[in-house]
């Protein structure tokens, strides 16, 4: 499976959000997307989740463009997990997984043994099975990001869309997520993360993705592509790689700092 | 170990639907003409299987005639606000929404207040209120459909101002209306009663109501994705904008079918949907069939005091609201809110 963008523009109002984004995305990918706010990463992907349909360029998977197929048909290659948020209505997690299998069951149908068992198998995959009964709305952060995951999972698409899933959650759950994402990736899902932090992409992403100004700044391996200058541009701000034993880090350069 | 919620909701309903059953036979048993629960059960089998006659004509006349429509009534116009109330709270993913929201009720009593002053018979006046109530909807959906931004807001929007439209209209024709019989019945009518309930009012309702119940029943478990936001929806494989239409159409449909046999019954829609989130939880794979049994035995219930504590009988409209809203406001302040 993979997902394809091709030229992608798009405009609110006359005005140009993304210019000619084109890359591509295999399975067993973990490609990390940077840019600044505002620089049009949610609208990316937005048009690849269907929900704004006035973009040039094609978004495809496998040759079948995206926006012609039915929704359960999207729904078989993408899943999408957003960043954690109270609903309105809570659900226990068992039920709230069980949604992700909606794709798989006819309009009229509930989920039956099959699907439970799926939702059950995929809340033990990100290591929550033990919360299964518990209320959505009463879990951590970092508790919450895993069951969308999981639901991700039971879902049985094979690209995950990520949009900034870290952003909401403390210091430990966003290395315990992006360490369980770039696990998901190895076992053969494409995964397609977008970020405000720099070094998670240096250290998890397998591909990097970076954005200005709505245009493609720079796509490769992350020890190729991402520099200071890269950075700089970015975000306007400078800063220093570091050779560590354990990986290159990005820290801020400081007043006096050489760069 | 907490019982399963699949489990717990199981079992809740059936004790609902069993208290449903008991409340329905006693519920021939209050009334002036005295008889004894064995008789009524006896009375209605009567229908199904060939029995002795061990009961008068009168007897018969009362509980089939009088009796049994309006206690049937009860049952559906309860079940009916309830379940629209359920599904409007999940497609509008807000808990204060209720059946007369988007205008149906105000749409309505504008069609009965208009039959009214038209001199028609109550048959017409219940094919009136239904008419007008559709049409405010359509109204509703028209506005809403030119207008930008978030579609559950703007219909929500659009309801409230086409309702006050239709309110206004009302409220001229009880201006104009003659003050000696057409402004207490029109006054009467709005205030909701079940009072004068025959076959044809329950023939009637019925149509709307199963064409309105049964696709939000069939489609009970997938309303939950539309309580997600929309791209969690769209990328669950929901088609969002096809399912908020048809479950709109159905409660609407729900609305209109007992608001036009009942007038204006308040505060059930609301409070009844928000109690059984207590008893079963928000999915509404158990959601809506409990807040239908539940609607059902509360109404019945509440109907038995209007016609039975005191002489006069009491609209059943103002009893809902006395209980309704003090009911309400203890939801709203108890420490673990549910709102």
């Amino acid at each position: 499976m993979s997902l394809e963008i091709q030229k992608l523009s798009f405009a609110y109002d006359g005005h140009e959000v993304l210019r000619d984004v084109s890359f591509r995305l295999e399975k067993g990918e973990f490609l990390s997307v940077l840019g600044p706010n505002g620089v049009g990463k949610s609208t990316l992907f937005r048009c690849i989740l269907g929900r704004l349909d006035s973009y040039a360029g094609t978004i495809t998977s496998n040759g079948d463009d995206l926006s012609t197929l039915p929704r359960r048909e999207t729904a078989r290659r993408l899943a999408y997990i957003p960043q954690i948020h109270q609903p309105t209505f809570s659900y226990t997690v068992l039920d709230t997984v069980l949604m992700g299998t909606a794709r798989q069951l006819s309009p009229f149908s509930q989920p039956g043994k099959t699907q439970v068992e799926r939702a059950m198998a995929a809340l033990e995959r990100v290591g929550a099975a033990h919360l299964a009964q518990r209320d959505f709305t009463r879990l951590s952060g970092g508790e919450q990001q895993l069951v969308l995951v999981s639901r991700a999972i039971a879902q049985q698409a094979e690209i995950l869309i990520m949009d900034e899933p870290t952003s909401a959650l403390d210091y430990g759950n966003q290395l315990r997520i992006l360490q369980l994402v770039r696990e998901l990736a190895k076992e053969g899902y494409g995964v397609l993360l977008s970020t405000h932090n720099p070094q998670h992409a240096l250290t998890f992403a397998t591909r990097i993705l970076a954005l200005s100004e709505g245009r493609v700044a720079a796509l490769g391996r992350p020890e190729d592509v991402l520099t200071p200058e890269l950075i700089s541009r970015l975000y306007g701000v400078d800063v220093i790689f570091a050779k560590t034993t354990a990986g290159r880090v990005i820290v801020p350069a400081l007043a006096g700092d050489i760069v | 170990m907490k019982m399963p919620d699949s489990r717990r909701a199981a079992l809740s309903m059936a004790m609902l639907g069993a208290l449903l059953a008991v409340l329905f036979v006693f519920s021939f048993v209050l009334g002036r003409y005295d008889m004894s629960p064995l008789e009524v059960i006896r009375i209605l089998l009567s229908r199904l299987i060939p029995m002795q006659e061990t009961w008068s004509r009168s007897m018969e006349a009362v509980i089939m005639n009088v009796r049994l429509p309006r206690i049937a009534l009860a049952c559906m116009v309860g079940a009916c606000l309830s379940l629209a109330g359920a599904a409007y709270q999940s497609v509008f993913q807000n808990p204060m929404a209720a059946p007369d929201i988007l205008g149906a009720s105000s749409g309505a009593c504008f069609g009965a207040a208009l039959a009214i002053l038209l001199g028609l018979a109550r048959g017409g006046v219940t094919v009136f209120a239904f008419a007008a109530s559709m049409l405010t909807i359509a109204l509703v959906y028209l506005v809403s459909a030119r207008t930008k931004g978030a579609r559950s807001v703007s219909i929500l929007l659009s309801g409230v101002m086409i309702s006050s439209l239709f309110s206004a209209g009302a409220s001229y024709i009880k201006l104009v209306a003659d003050p000696s019989d057409q402004l207490p019945e029109i006054t009467y009518w709005m205030m909701g009663s079940l009072s004068g309930a025959r076959l044809g009012d329950v023939t009637f309702a019925l149509i709307p109501m199963a064409l309105g119940a049964l696709p939000l029943l069939l489609l009970r478990w997938r309303i939950n994705l539309l309580t997600l936001s929309e791209e969690e929806a769209t990328a669950l494989g929901a088609n969002t904008g096809r399912l908020r239409l048809i479950v709109v159409l159905s409660a609407t449909l729900l609305t209109a079918g007992s608001v036009s046999v009942s007038g204006m019954i308040g505060w059930v829609g609301l409070v009844i949907p928000h109690l059984s989130r207590r008893l079963v939880g928000n999915n509404c794979r158990h959601l809506l069939p409990a807040s239908m049994l539940m609607g059902a035995v509360f109404l019945l219930l509440v109907d038995n005091v209007s016609r039975n504590l005191l002489a006069t009988e009491i609209p059943i409209g103002i009893l809902t609201a006395l209980i309704g809203a003090p009911f309400f406001i203890y939801l709203m302040t108890r420490k673990e809110s549910l709102l």
